[in-house]
């Protein structure tokens, strides 16, 4: 009996509050706008996922949700499995195309990420650490390769993949995949901007210790940097994921090609009958990368709002 | 006895002296040695393309300059319609795609900023599409503008709106409108292709999480004192973002806005991946038809020629854009 007066008179004192409190219509109408926003941003992916688990007739005459409780389909999960074997198999390795696509990423964006932090670290440390002649002139020179375009460069690049034949022909392997990447302005730039904040006593204590150069760069200027190389790193590997328009040029089989332009090729040929499938081939190529994205987004937002420059 | 110790000193000193010029020798090569991977990848790659780019757009290129041309893929660009075709398209979808993108950045990084709740995770969501393959979104977008399956026609017709081609869709979408109105525009005014609007809804889409965060942290740069004085004098709300805000923003704006030039006027994945130029040429951009010269017609020369002219089309812009910008931008 007490408690449901006590319930009554705080309801009571509550719907007082909010009379004197009128709701702020202007806040309201902002939430909404953003909620709206955020779900148009995010919908696309949803509706992806819910695509890729329906069934091609219910695709075809565009059921919204045919599962329960609306409906009365199963979730189709079978459309993955029939996406992989939908999109071929590669008798080079003798597993579906799919893998050897998500093979040839993750061999291609994980060799140019630990290329591209190699070579930056050593030139930054050069830059940083050692007084060479001419250092300032080198560094403007590499600055100024971010005023190049890609595309100014691209047919030239292409016909370099073609020429070169050392040791074997660049065209259609790893090597042109590769090696053109293994070099960051960016990842130089700033590293350089991180090694130059490392106090100077440090390089002097580890001298005075009997270590060089390399030492004190591995011991302890490395460790120091991990904020800059994550970011560096991510950056760097999102955007060797995302490349299409290189390794579409100087790649020719299906057993080099990347999962860019596997997906592609799958919705070029596919995608216009069997949508559920592609969307199933599409769901796989984000998911990891969504997966990614929510362990590290604070280093994409730290990366990005310093830089400005993705990859 | 005096001397033999001098002459004993000199030499020790002479011996440091060369002790010290080999380590710094060492130093040196040490240090060249450590700039050589990330710098000879760049001039071969990077640089020297440059210079090979320009010889091969002055060659008939067939696995090799098979015949000098010296300039005549520059003359035979100007004279071709379709490179100016291209190049228009390029300007409008750069010219729609910019204040679009960057309104809405700047509206929605402005009210996130004004101590909203569950601003992380709003920054989060729209940084969303950002991240994520632009193939796989690319397809995902192709899908829901597709006419007879996509999600987009489907709320139309479920909202009684006429349903539309989207991306296949070459019409401008003025003439469209008065289509629908059951009158006809004259041809200037039918506007930019729908196909085209399409693409450009997709790119806001994508690059409004970047602007967002990029506005953010612009923002944060704001010292409080000045709002809170602007306050003392009683100034509020549109007063305080049209005279504070946006001209303390000027930088973060200006970078802003080149990077989208630049990113427009270079945009390939998800025009190849939606529409490949087409309907006809309605959304063929200029990097979309150097990429047809040189992958589909091996055009390699024509290509790389067409390269150069984009090229130079980017910088011009970047020059003037600069200039204006000079005038106008606040740096404090």
């Amino acid at each position: 009996m007490a408690s449901i007066t006590q319930t009554q008179s705080r309801a009571v004192t509550i719907a007082q509050a909010e009379q004197r409190r009128p709701i702020n219509w202007g806040l309201v109408f902002v939430y909404a706008f953003l909620i709206v926003g955020a779900l148009i941003s995010i919908c696309p992916f949803v509706y992806m996922i819910m695509t890729s688990l329906k069934s091609l007739g219910d695709v075809i005459v565009n059921s919204f949700w045919p599962w329960p409780p609306f409906g009365h389909e199963p979730l189709q999960f079978q459309n993955y499995p029939d996406a992989i074997a939908e999109a071929g198999f590669d008798k080079q390795w003798g597993v579906p195309l799919i893998v050897r696509y998500f093979a040839n990423s993750i061999i291609v964006s994980l060799a140019i990420l630990v290329g591209t932090l190699i070579t930056s670290i050593l030139a930054a440390y050069a830059l940083t650490h050692i007084e060479l002649p001419g250092k300032q002139i080198l560094f403007m020179l590499i600055l100024a390769t971010v005023m190049i375009p890609n595309d100014l460069t691209l047919v030239p690049k292409v016909v370099m993949m073609y020429q070169i034949t050392w040791p074997v022909q660049w065209y259609n392997t790893y090597l042109a995949l590769i090696v053109p990447f293994l070099a960051s302005v960016f990842g130089i730039f700033l590293l350089r901007q991180f090694f130059l904040q490392i106090p100077k006593d440090l390089f002097d204590a580890a001298l005075i210790d009997g270590a060089g150069h390399l030492r004190y760069l591995f011991t302890v200027v490395v460790p120091l940097s991990k904020p800059a190389l994550v970011t560096i790193a991510l950056l760097n590997f999102i955007s060797s994921w995302d490349s299409f328009k290189w390794p579409l040029l100087v790649t020719r089989d299906s057993s080099m090609r990347v999962i860019a332009i596997g997906l592609q090729q799958f919705q070029a040929s596919e995608g216009g009958t069997n949508t559920h499938l592609m969307m199933a081939f599409a769901a796989m190529v984000v998911i990891p990368v969504v997966i990614l994205y929510f362990f590290t987004q604070k280093y994409f937002k730290e990366g990005i709002s310093r830089t400005g420059i993705k990859g | 006895m005096a001397t033999q110790t001098a002459e004993i000193g000199h030499i020790g000193v002479q011996r440091r002296n060369t002790i010290r010029q080999w380590r710094r020798l060492r130093e040196i090569s040490l240090g060249y040695l450590l700039l050589a991977p990330a710098f000879i990848i760049l001039l071969v790659f990077e640089f020297l393309p440059v210079f090979y780019g320009f010889y091969i757009s002055m060659c008939r290129w067939l696995n090799g300059c098979v015949r000098f041309v010296g300039l005549d893929y520059y003359a035979r660009a100007f004279s071709d319609p379709e490179m100016w075709e291209s190049l228009w398209t390029t300007a409008v979808y750069s010219m729609l795609s910019i204040p679009v993108q960057l309104s809405l950045g700047l509206l929605i990084a402005y009210l996130l900023f004004q101590n909203i709740r569950g601003k992380d995770a709003f920054r989060v969501m729209f940084f969303f599409p950002y991240i994520t393959s632009t193939v796989a979104s690319a397809a995902v977008w192709a899908y829901l503008y597709s006419p007879d399956r996509g999600l987009i026609n489907a709320i139309a017709k479920a909202l009684g709106l006429p349903t539309l081609k989207w991306l296949g869709e070459s019409k401008g979408v003025f003439e469209l409108m008065a289509q629908g109105l059951g009158t006809t525009l004259p041809n200037w005014l039918d506007g930019p292709p729908l196909a085209l609007v399409a693409l450009i809804i997709y790119t806001t889409w994508v690059f409004l999480g970047y602007d967002i965060t990029i506005f953010l942290a612009g923002l944060g740069n704001i010292p409080n004192e000045l709002y809170d004085a602007a306050k003392v004098d009683g100034a509020s709300g549109w007063t305080l973002f049209r005279n504070i805000t946006l001209p303390l923003l000027s930088p973060t704006t200006f970078f802003l806005l080149l990077i989208t030039v630049i990113g427009t006027f270079k945009a390939f994945n998800h025009i190849y991946v939606m529409t490949r130029g087409g309907p006809g040429t309605a959304t063929e951009t200029s990097s979309i038809y150097i990429f047809r010269q040189m992958f589909e017609s091996q055009n390699y020369g024509y290509s790389a020629a067409l390269s150069f002219i984009l090229f130079t089309v980017i910088l011009v812009i970047t020059v003037i854009q600069n200039r204006v910008a000079g005038s106008r931008v606040v740096y404090d």
